[in-house]
């Protein structure tokens, strides 16, 4: 028996929740769950956690393209079945994990993912970049200022090298957004893309009547720019709204609440560069992302000025930070004017915040350090 | 629906990184409405915009969310995706998987979708990506009847719950985040299932300060895993790191050469409040004034452990910039002990004390970290039931425009101006 849509409540179970995790823990992992010692990452990619019963658990981590074919889940499967008793895990960044009790198991493992081409990379573990979290994009959101899994793809290509590796003073987060909802979150990303619209709404008035609630159109703006009008559509006037162009800071929020108000814009939309956000409370409190290139275009399919830059900053931050130092406490060492130098990066007013709590970000002493920034006053 | 020319989709195809668009002609084999969703991505690509049209109401019968409603705005062209609707699908703690559970998972969807999933949507659901209205009442029955699985959230509502891998494979968690994170999503169905929020509410449960699900930056309320006595210190363990015998910070470093391991350059200057010295050949930390950073134990897990008195800090407030910006989890209670014993009791209550306040006076699409913020920490702790403390904030005020209650000040704000002015002239 199945659903019956001509009685569709008869049966129906609703309100269970996921599975229990318990059912799904491969079985080096059930045994000592909460024993574990200690742990080594002897080579990329490959972590050896050691519990206090002696087991130990071998875990290769590969990336993945967050985009995934039922076929390719299905390939994964085939893959854990054959070594990893039938159990595999996703991380929070977009990363498989097949685990093992045994090294040989782990060798036979290695060896059957290096032998699938370039679907399994080995890595994304220790001081390294690893999977970058991202967003929709254009394969299925209706607000993006830019795509997601096609910037990805090209920025990971170019930073391959890093993903394999360990050779970074420490771990480097890359996240994507593809508008400033950020359902990815990159708000504290080591190195954050960001999609941003650079145009204010149309106002659809042949469609906004029957769509949109208009005082809640009016209301979600943070800067008041949306306010009531009244138009004539068809020589007959109805109510609409009209938008204050220059208040407006192109959040989308009114597209949100209301269709009839589309910002999206092919010139006008494209990415933002924002650097030196993290998470972990390691050393330092966690921090912001903070906007180091206003505006790069959409260039696809590969986006160069954006993996341009992205490498240039990691090239620069790899070269001169110290172990251990994330790429934002690198920057507040050497200071934000020497951070826009020693990267070459234009620094423009749109770096200057002028919202909310701004003048928290403002220089409110003379400790600053003389870079080309400041030549046309010291030369 | 056939195969379209996509020249700019297909330089995505070269390259080391692993191809979704070589992934998705691979499912298009046996899902041809994968070649629907490579044309409109390749027309996107030459527009530079989205052509999916804005939301559209559907979803699971009796269900406020977990299904968010999609439709291509060039259906003639791409019948394929004329619906592209997604599923949300409730991982379980954690994302492991048995490939039996998984297989089912994509059988389900081969049978009803586009064949074409995130692992995993930012908030940590499986996310089914592309179905026909049609198609949802089947696939739910399905998977609530053969896979004993459920739906997650989306809208203002509880938002699918989700932890690190925690005790399971991390010897740093200080709780069992799993348990907690399974429980309390069942606990709540109702929360999570129908939206009656003023907005998005979300969980996350890290098991340490090293937060791997970035509960502090990304939820509401943020369980993170703490201790209260004093780390735990193998001394034989720091020597053999100090001789170079175990890898610093368990080998995340290898790649280059830093040098040889030096305990006092790597680990006591950089510790935040430096409250950790060698005395002889042992390692001292001075642990009244430690702050848990777990800087120490990550680069010596072989010879610093977390405490053995061990809970959670919890935070609150979170969220991606929209509307007022970006915020951080506000450090709210210090600590509290994290018991399955008692259901949690001490963790719902905190939950509850916010929710019950929240959900009555949250303005539309106002976050809880924004609701916070209009009616400041102090009233927002009063109202919570929480005793100010100075681990509350960062440094005091440093205006002083203060709010005094009226009973709080001797005879009250009512006063006779014409007594004033007996003594005072105009």
């Amino acid at each position: 028996m199945g659903y019956d849509p001509n009685n569709p409540m008869e049966g129906r179970i609703t309100d269970i929740g996921p599975r229990y995790y318990d059912e799904f823990l491969p079985p080096v992992i059930k045994a000592n769950k909460g024993k574990w010692l200690y742990h080594e990452i002897p080579a990329p990619g490959i972590l050896i956690h050691t519990s206090e019963t002696g087991a130990k658990c071998y875990t290769v981590r590969v990336g993945a393209a967050r985009l995934m074919s039922i076929e390719h889940i299905r390939e994964m499967c085939d893959i854990a079945d054959a070594h990893c008793e039938g159990y595999l895990r996703f991380t929070t960044r977009n990363n498989v994990e097949f685990m093992t009790d045994s090294e040989d198991s782990m060798k036979s493992l290695i060896e059957d993912l290096k032998s699938r081409g370039n679907k399994f990379p080995i890595g994304g573990t220790g001081a390294c970049i690893t999977n970058i979290v991202h967003t929709q994009g254009w394969v299925h959101c209706h607000t993006p200022a830019t795509d997601a899994s096609g910037p990805v793809k090209c920025v990971m290509d170019e930073l391959f090298d890093y993903f394999g590796s360990m050779k970074l003073p420490a771990q480097l987060r890359v996240a994507l957004a593809c508008c400033l909802n950020m359902c990815g979150a990159v708000h504290a990303s080591d190195i954050a893309i960001l999609g941003i619209h650079r145009k204010p709404p149309m106002i659809d008035h042949g469609h906004i009547t029957g769509v949109c609630e208009l005082p809640l159109a009016i209301a979600s703006c943070p800067l008041g720019a949306v306010k009531p009008a009244k138009v004539v559509v068809d020589g007959k006037e109805i109510k609409s709204v009209k938008v204050n162009a220059e208040r407006c800071m192109y959040c989308g929020n009114c597209y949100t609440m209301c269709p009839a108000m589309p910002l999206a814009d092919p010139d006008g939309d494209g990415i933002a560069i924002l650097v030196g956000g993290k998470i972990s409370n390691r050393i330092s409190a966690p921090k912001f992302s903070k906007l180091v290139i206003p505006f790069l275009p959409n260039n696809p399919p590969r986006w160069p000025e954006v993996v341009e830059a992205i490498v240039n900053i990691v090239k620069v931050y790899a070269e001169n930070a110290n172990k251990y130092e994330r790429l934002g406490e690198w920057a507040e060492r050497i200071g934000w004017e020497k951070f826009f130098e020693k990267c070459n990066i234009p620094f423009t007013e749109k770096s200057i915040d002028d919202y909310r709590m701004a003048y928290e970000t403002w220089h409110t002493t003379t400790q600053f350090k003389y870079t080309s920034a400041t030549a046309s006053y010291t030369d | 629906m056939s195969k379209h020319d996509t020249p700019m989709l297909d330089e995505l195809e070269k390259g080391p990184w692993p191809s979704f668009v070589t992934d998705l002609k691979r499912q298009a084999e046996t899902k041809p409405e994968c070649w629907d969703i490579l044309g409109q991505l390749e027309l996107s690509y030459e527009d530079k915009i989205t052509h999916w049209k804005h939301g559209g109401i559907v979803g699971i019968f009796g269900y406020g969310g977990g299904v968010v409603g999609r439709y291509s705005d060039v259906p003639d062209r791409f019948p394929g995706v004329e619906h592209f609707h997604t599923v949300r699908v409730n991982q379980p703690s954690s994302k492991y998987y048995s490939t039996k559970f998984l297989r089912g998972i994509c059988d389900l969807w081969e049978k009803y979708g586009s064949g074409m999933t995130n692992m995993h949507g930012s908030t940590g659901d499986m996310v089914l990506l592309g179905t026909r209205t049609e198609n949802l009442e089947p696939l739910f029955w399905d998977l609530t009847h053969d896979l004993n699985q459920d739906i997650g959230g989306s809208g203002s509502n509880l938002r699918t719950p989700s932890c690190c891998l925690g005790q399971s494979r991390c010897e740093f968690a200080c709780y069992d985040t799993q348990e907690i994170c399974h429980t309390l999503t069942n606990h709540y169905q109702d929360e999570l299932h129908r939206p009656a929020f003023p907005y998005k509410y979300k969980f996350k449960f890290s098991g340490c300060a090293n937060d791997c699900v970035a509960a502090i930056a990304r939820s509401d309320l943020a369980v993170i895993g703490t201790w209260k006595d004093d780390i735990r210190i193998d001394q034989a363990a720091v020597k053999e790191y100090m001789a170079g015998n175990y890898p610093a910070n368990a080998g995340a470093h290898a790649g280059r050469d830093w040098g040889a391991f030096d305990i006092q350059k790597e680990v006591i200057d950089l510790c935040p409040t430096g409250c950790m010295s060698m005395e002889g050949d042992e390692l001292k930390v001075d642990n009244s004034e430690c702050t848990r950073c777990m800087h120490c134990i990550n680069v010596m897990p072989r010879a610093m452990r977390p405490g053995k008195e061990q809970g959670a800090t919890i935070c609150m407030g979170a969220k991606a910039p929209i509307l007022e910006g970006a915020q951080f989890a506000t450090m709210i209670i210090p600590f509290v002990k994290i018991e399955k014993e008692n259901e949690y009791e001490a963790v719902i209550n905190v939950i509850e004390s916010v929710w019950d306040w929240w959900m009555e006076h949250g303005k539309n699409r106002e976050r809880v970290g924004e609701a916070m913020q209009r009616i400041g920490l102090a009233n927002f702790l009063s109202i919570i039931g929480v005793e100010p403390l100075p681990q509350h904030i960062q440094e005091p005020r440093s205006n002083a425009y203060i709010f005094w209650r009226e009973e709080e000040v001797p005879g009250g704000f009512e006063r006779d101006i014409v007594e004033f002015r007996k003594r005072h002239a105009a």
